[in-house]
């Protein structure tokens, strides 16, 4: 048993890598940390990194269905923020029913079972003009029926839509546009009122955790980082002990010749179709992790454009390696929202101001073009070069 | 004394002196009192003398003694407008010249109010003139502003109207109104049935206005059943849907055949008001946290007297099984509800055939959009086999060729007529550059030409928002191009629709003749059905790729300057189409213009279909056509029309 894990080791050097930097860095954040450390990192930068991690789990997420698996998927956002609103159901839920339980204390009466309820529907659903809860709320006040759902609801999405699709060998750009399309159903039918999620409102307050108002939110980041850092760490393993598997080798068949693996007689359809739907779960975790540091989801969340996002970040990295989809999702991420965020300096070209702001989005454009044209392999790309050379 | 004066007063004005003006200001100065207090009885005497006179002023005056914006002056009684200049002053100004009188403290001035009886006189005095006015066009205005909000005085002076109308067209339009208002106010019952009656085949709003009024119900409630023909409808209480089962015993209870029902609101103040050392009637007021407690509660209250009496879900099921609930008419004459059922019915059928046929023209043209946005794309994933994600981004771009056009060129019409070579020629060079620069590169890589065509879609969006900003630019139609086609008050459809779905059967034409009929066509489907054995057959592919990529991107142009005649133009027009244009690539099948014309009409008319059944919302619309496409490639996964051969074979 030892011994396998240690051939594992040395035949991936990349896992012991990955594993050394990731502990690393969370040992650092730590330590930096205002709440464990010395403070030199502030809370908000901690809830930047620790969505970070989240995005890179995504991102690993995508690579595997993506970059092993050859299925080009435009949805698996939509499965992220759909693993967010199941678990901020259940934090916006809880929330409120303390703001409300709080609030009753000074009344005359006890409130009953059934006040309680209605007063917490009038105070999530107020904003869509609604006080009454739906039925997919149901379980909203379970936190592990609700935890239980953040895999069961994306997972079951993407079953039956996975099923649906490679059913009738749907493949290819078809494929990709037809994710697309269930994202975009998605994002529209959340945009509803009457949808029971709050329409574009979306749920709001999710950094709040019920029941522990009282630890501050430096030490609520740390401990997201730190269940971010080994979420990734955990998928980081599976999808390599996948990968590694006979299981890779049929997927990357697949990837390379659909038709030439079906006529070796493997059932091609089922082997995507798990894929599909392990890498949907995998996204949705990622998500119900993210969305309690982001604070807030909405619908805007979930557009097909975010999907379209993900694939860049694999596609900067490098494909069909794992670590190349946590370098894109990471560099990518992190460039784009300190670009985008106004702290970056503009540069004066003498006759006109370049705002990074306004520009960035172009260069991203621009070098996801190049790098799609000249280096497919992505960031990851350069890593086989360096390599190359230490083992001449 | 007044008699005498007034006598006088129309010597004066038979004595035909030669200044209207002063003559009108002196009958004001001389009908003074009656003005600023008329009443009844003395008002149509002073309404007729100032109606002798022909002309703007004695209606403006009468308007705005109506509209009571009339004052006058406590010491002379003078008459004028006023406009409010601060809390105490008024500027005063006068009726006949608009000129200013000066500004006027308000204590020392005062409004004229006639009463609502003097009001109506004035009001039906004034369409009656207006009525018999010789100048058409005041006859034509009048009979609007009746149209606009009839009332019964004007039914009278209408049927006299139509006695000395020379003008045809308008007679026809008063006699058609005064039907309208016979149908609301007309007493004598044959003749209100006969006007219902005509209007059989009458698709108009206005005639639906006036006719469904007379359904009306209002909800009543019995012990015994209602007499037959007065009353719409008994409502199953069994299965209500208007009110639920308290609101209808709240309705017994205000009868007063009931006594009253007890909220949990109620009795949860009734609770607190009897609170005594922390409990109520002996049980203490933590526990009284679930509904049952509370109840116990309630019943002790109830039977030390200390609160009302609650009454039992059973009292409140009896109470309305013996309640018959009844929408009754307002209207009294049985006779008239059934001519206007039966006139209504026929007016229904009439109208949800019309409906019908508004839902396909709307369709058509959705579809046509589809078709013009779609049909870009097909070409160039037909013959090339590569989906390109920026052509959102070139519809965008045809768009705001169109914007800039028409801000170097005035004229609508000519910039229009103008825009489309432009944009065309714009986004033509545009798909030639990128397909040279990046596509070429990739035609082994479909799928990473979807990802190069992302960033270019992605770049080319951020800079038109940097061009342009984020506001909404205006494409501005011709007005040959505004307004809509209206062929009855149900069906119409705007002519810039119209226009766009000539423009799509144009270039449907175009593309098949270029296709079917030339030789760039022949090429063009030679290297479609198989490139390797066209190139062995002498034709270039790589010419022929780049020359139908252009010509793929540059209808999308051309369907940017149709889109931003009717949406706005932002950075982000082209994602509101590009999923829909591929559905309908997808739908209809690839490689072919009949198959992207069978995806646009399908698409367009589903999603059309289903906005019917909920029209409210376009957003559910829009999610279950999503639905049903990837449901509908269970079935066709090709598409609707798909190729055979090689080509289909990925």
């Amino acid at each position: 048993m030892k011994s396998v894990l240690v051939k594992f080791l040395i035949n991936n050097p990349s896992v012991l890598i990955f594993f050394l930097i990731l502990s690393f860095i969370t040992a650092f954040i730590t330590i930096g940390s205002e709440a464990f450390g010395y403070g030199f990192i502030s809370t908000s930068l901690i809830k930047v990194l620790g969505k970070t991690l989240c995005f890179c789990l995504l991102a690993i997420a995508m690579d595997l269905v993506w970059g092993y698996c050859g299925i080009l998927s435009l949805g698996h956002f939509a499965f992220f923020g759909l693993g967010g609103y199941m678990i901020g159901m259940w934090l916006m839920y809880e929330r409120t029913k303390l703001i409300v339980i709080e609030a009753g204390k000074n009344a005359e009466l006890p409130m009953t079972i059934q006040e309680v309820q209605n007063a917490i529907g009038a105070q999530i659903f107020g904003v869509v003009g609604g006080s009454e809860f739906p039925i997919i709320w149901a379980f909203a006040d379970f936190f592990w029926v609700q935890l239980f759902l953040v895999i069961l609801v994306p997972g079951l999405l993407a079953l039956v839509f996975g099923w649906l699709a490679f059913r009738s060998r749907v493949t290819g750009v078809y494929l990709s546009i037809l994710t697309q399309a269930m994202t975009l159903a998605l994002a529209l039918y959340l945009f509803q009122n009457d949808s029971g999620l709050r329409g574009n409102n979306g749920l709001s307050g999710l950094q709040n955790l019920p029941g522990l108002e009282l630890i501050p939110q430096s030490i609520i980041s740390i401990w997201f980082f730190w269940g971010s850092a080994a979420a990734l760490g955990l998928g980081f393993i599976l999808i390599k002990l996948i990968v590694e598997s006979k299981l890779g080798n049929i997927i990357r068949g697949i990837r390379d010749n659909e038709q030439r693996m079906r006529f070796l007689g493997y059932n091609v359809e089922t082997y995507k179709l798990f894929i599909f739907t392990l890498t949907a779960i995998i996204a949705a975790i990622a998500g119900a992790l993210y969305y309690p540091q982001a604070g807030i989801i909405n619908p805007a969340e979930l557009t097909p454009i975010a999907s379209i996002y993900l694939a860049v970040w694999v596609a900067i990295g490098g494909r069909g390696r794992i670590y190349g989809a946590v370098i894109g999702a990471t560099f990518v991420s992190l460039l784009s929202s300190w670009l985008t965020g106004g702290q970056a300096p503009n540069i004066s070209l003498g006759f006109i101001e370049l705002k990074w702001v306004d520009w960035w989005l172009v260069l991203l454009g621009i070098s996801f073009v190049i790098v799609t044209l000249y280096a497919p392999k992505g960031i990851g790309g350069l890593f086989d070069k360096f390599t190359k050379g230490i083992s001449k | 004394m007044q008699l005498i004066l007034k006598i006088i007063f129309f010597m004066l004005i038979f004595s035909n002196t030669s200044n209207a003006q002063s003559k009108f200001q002196s009958l004001i100065e001389y009908q003074n009192s009656n003005i600023i207090k008329p009443s009844v009885k003395t008002a149509p005497f002073v309404i007729n003398s100032i109606q002798t006179f022909n002309g703007e002023i004695s209606n403006k005056f009468l308007l705005a003694w109506q509209l009571k914006k009339l004052w006058y002056r406590k010491d002379d009684y003078s008459i004028f407008l006023v406009e409010k200049h601060s809390n105490t002053e008024y500027a005063t100004i006068d009726l006949e010249t608009g000129k200013s009188l000066g500004l006027a403290k308000k204590n020392t001035i005062k409004q004229i109010k006639p009463n609502s009886g003097v009001r109506r006189l004035i009001g039906s005095a004034l369409v009656t003139s207006q009525l018999n006015s010789s100048i058409l066009i005041n006859r034509i205005s009048s009979l609007d502003s009746i149209g606009r909000n009839p009332k019964a005085i004007h039914l009278q002076p209408l049927r006299n109207a139509i006695l000395k109308e020379s003008d045809t067209n308008l007679k026809i339009q008063m006699e058609r109104l005064e039907r309208i208002l016979s149908v609301k106010f007309e007493i004598n019952e044959v003749k209100r049935i006969e006007a219902i009656r005509s209007f059989d085949n009458d698709l108009s709003l206005d005639v639906r206005a006036s006719l469904n009024p007379i359904l009306n119900t209002t909800l009543e409630l019995s012990k015994s059943p209602p007499k037959q023909g007065t009353y719409a409808q008994i409502i199953d209480m069994k299965n209500p849907s208007k009110f639920n089962r308290y609101q209808a015993y709240d309705m017994i209870v205000k009868e007063g055949w009931a006594i009253k029902y007890i909220t949990s609101e109620m009795k949860r103040s009734s609770l607190i008001e009897n609170i005594k050392d922390g409990e109520v009637s002996g049980i203490k007021i933590k526990n009284l946290h679930t509904n049952l407690s509370r109840d116990l509660a309630y019943s002790r209250l109830v039977n030390s007297d200390l609160a009302p009496k609650d009454v039992t879900e059973s009292q409140i099921q009896s109470a309305i099984d013996g309640t018959f609930f009844y929408e009754k008419y307002i209207e009294k004459s049985p006779n008239v509800i059934l001519a206007t059922q039966q006139t209504l019915n026929k007016i229904k059928t009439k109208v949800y055939i019309a409906r019908g046929i508004d839902l396909f023209l709307d369709a058509l043209s959705l579809a046509s959009i589809f078709f013009l946005a779609a049909i870009g794309l097909a070409i160039t994933f037909g013959v090339m086999g590569v989906i390109n994600m920026a052509h959102g981004e070139f519809i965008m771009m045809g768009a705001y060729t169109g914007y800039l056009v028409q801000q170097y060129i005035p004229n609508y019409t000519i910039s229009i007529i103008l825009a489309l070579p432009i944009a065309f020629a714009v986004t033509f060079f545009a798909g030639i550059l990128m397909e040279r620069l990046i596509i070429r590169h990739l035609y082994h890589r479909p799928l990473e030409t979807l990802l190069a065509t992302f960033g270019v879609s992605i770049a080319l969006q951020q800079l038109a928002k940097n061009i342009f900003g984020t506001q909404a630019r205006p494409l501005t139609s011709p007005d040959w191009l505004g307004g809509s086609m209206i062929i009855n008050d149900v069906i119409s459809i705007s002519w810039i629709r119209v226009a766009i779905l000539c423009l799509s059967i144009i270039f449907f034409a175009l593309l098949w003749f270029t296709l079917n009929k030339t030789r760039l066509g022949l090429e063009t489907r030679a290297v479609t059905q198989n490139p390797q054995m066209a190139a062995s057959m002498g034709i270039n592919p790589h010419k022929i790729n780049m020359l139908t990529f252009g010509l793929g991107s540059g209808i999308a142009g051309i369907a940017g300057v149709a889109i931003g005649l009717f949406a706005k133009v932002t950075s982000e027009l082209g994602n509101d189409y590009i999923v829909q244009s591929f559905m309908t690539v997808v739908v209809g099948g690839v490689g072919n213009i009949w198959g992207t014309l069978a995806g646009a009409a399908m698409i367009g008319f589903l999603q059309k279909s289903i906005e019917w059944f909920n029209p409210s919302n376009t957003l559910a619309a829009q999610t279950f056509m999503i639905v049903f496409i990837i449901i509908f490639i269970q079935f066709r996964p090709r598409g609707i029309i798909a190729l055979k051969g090689r080509a289909a074979g990925d």
